[in-house]
């Protein structure tokens, strides 16, 4: 197989694997909030669920709850499960980065002085206005650097899918090596990772340096 | 007129009674300030009068309407939008001055009168930056709270209070995050409200400014109203702990 080739299959291997990190930010980001709201809430049964759910999402292996989410309609309701191994991957991996983003939205949500929120009373913020006037701005510029770092676990572990047998670019690597006994497409496959996580933190730094015009 | 009117106040956190039975009424333009030793339950009284904090018993009246009454013994708050309507009757400024730290000192104080009392715009600019200048901080409207030092920033959060134009003015220990020099400042700034006839509740530790610019002194010790009166009845009081507790603050 020629490198140009190569080059080729893992690029859209590489294409595979980045959607899946666009779709799973776009889904886990706002349901990491929707799970934060649930984990403080101040009812009991909502917050003890919620912090049960959590706590499996992330105390377990996400490569077993992808084959979870995959096989579980087909175990559970015989259904067939032909088209669902993509749409599995993205709530497989949506709900997983969900429970690690409401941790980080609630340690950001704690952060925030008591002050704060006082001063919205008297001022007679509305809840709603509270939120995203006076908290949420606050809580995105101290949560931006834990964001950062999980954001960059998810480009790599985009690879997981593998475990279901989706041909994202670490598969594709991998089926490239076997087939032509070499270690080049795992090399290319590195740069590939490498590179879109130098992309990633570039623009989390122009976030951060937009942010910092106050401390 | 009464202002405020709050009687047989009562609250406990746990088994510590804070407030054993506290009254207190504040009229029209009257200035008063509450001082007394640490732990006396000052600042509670303050946080119940504004709502940050619930009472167990009592109640709470502004300018006649009830946020708080009694039902069969039993203190009832008000209607949520009631209660809102009457909130608008007062302002506090903290301690902590706690100033929104992501919005410029214009901000911080427009911000409020546009996007809660839906305000004109331009109205409120124009009054907000009239307020600057009374608080000498006209230079100061771009600039962001972690830019000025502790009392340009409880200037602003006074500023801030005010552009919602409330009947009272709470002040909850306004200059002990400050030093002397920045305390001066500050001090001015509410004594010229206090000329202009703002009513206003002052708990602070500032004897001598206490002193200068109450109609009316409240000392309170261990969740009562020890003494209650002039400035002048008050500080020549013959009270015991009132003695002691000026005696301590003059050995400092």
């Amino acid at each position: 197989m020629s490198f140009e080739v190569m080059l080729e299959q893992l690029t859209s291997g590489m294409l595979k694997s980045m959607l899946i990190f666009f779709l799973t930010l776009i889904f886990s980001l706002p349901l990491g909030m929707v799970m934060c709201f649930g984990r403080m809430s101040k009812n009991k049964i909502i917050s003890g669920i919620t912090g049960f759910i959590i706590s499996i999402l992330r105390g377990t292996p996400l490569m077993l709850q992808l084959m979870v989410v995959y096989f579980f309609p087909y175990y559970l309701f015989g259904w067939s499960i032909g088209g669902w191994r993509y749409p599995a991957i993205i709530v497989g991996f949506s709900i997983n980065y969900a429970a690690y983003f409401a941790e980080i939205y609630r340690s950001g949500i704690e952060a925030i002085p008591k002050g704060q929120h006082e001063a919205s009373q008297i001022l007679l913020y509305s809840k709603p206005q509270e939120f995203f006037k006076i908290t949420l701005p606050q809580v995105i510029k101290i949560i931006l650097p834990a964001m950062t770092n999980e954001i960059i676990t998810l480009v790599k572990d985009t690879s997981l899918a593998f475990s279901i047998s989706y041909i994202e670019l670490f598969n594709m690597a991998q089926q490239i090596a076997a087939a032509n006994t070499t270690m080049i497409p795992f090399v290319v496959a590195a740069i590939f990772y490498y590179v879109f996580n130098l992309l990633v933190s570039v623009v989390m730094r122009c976030f951060e340096k937009k942010l910092s015009y106050y401390s | 007129m009464l202002y405020l009117e709050m009687n047989n106040i009562k609250k406990s956190f746990g088994d510590l009674q804070v407030l054993k039975d506290i009254s207190l009424q504040v009229r029209e333009g009257e200035v008063i300030s509450i001082i007394g030793p640490s732990g006396s339950g000052k600042s509670t009284l303050l946080r119940i009068a504004t709502m940050l904090e619930t009472l167990d018993y009592g109640t709470i009246s502004y300018l006649g309407e009830e946020a708080v009454s009694l039902y069969d013994g039993e203190s009832v708050y008000a209607k949520p939008k009631k209660l809102k309507e009457i909130k608008k009757n007062f302002g506090l400024v903290f301690q902590n001055f706690n100033l929104f730290p992501h919005y410029t000192v214009l901000k911080n104080i427009t911000d409020a009168p546009i996007s809660v009392q839906k305000r004109n715009k331009k109205e409120v600019m124009k009054e907000a930056k009239e307020l600057l200048d009374k608080m000498g901080l006209s230079d100061k409207a771009d600039y962001y709270p972690c830019q000025l030092s502790g009392g340009q920033q409880q200037r602003v959060a006074i500023a801030r209070a005010l552009a919602l134009k409330p009947k009272v003015l709470f002040f909850d220990e306004p200059t002990s995050a400050l030093d002397p020099e920045l305390t001066g400042e500050v001090l001015k700034v509410i004594k010229s409200l206090a000329e202009q006839k703002m009513t206003m509740v002052i708990v602070t530790h500032e004897m001598s400014f206490a002193r200068n610019i109450s109609d009316r002194v409240i000392f309170m010790d261990k969740g009562v109203i020890a003494v209650e009166g002039s400035p002048e009845e008050v500080f020549n009081s013959s009270n015991e702990r009132m003695q002691e507790f000026l005696g301590k603050l003059n050995h400092e």
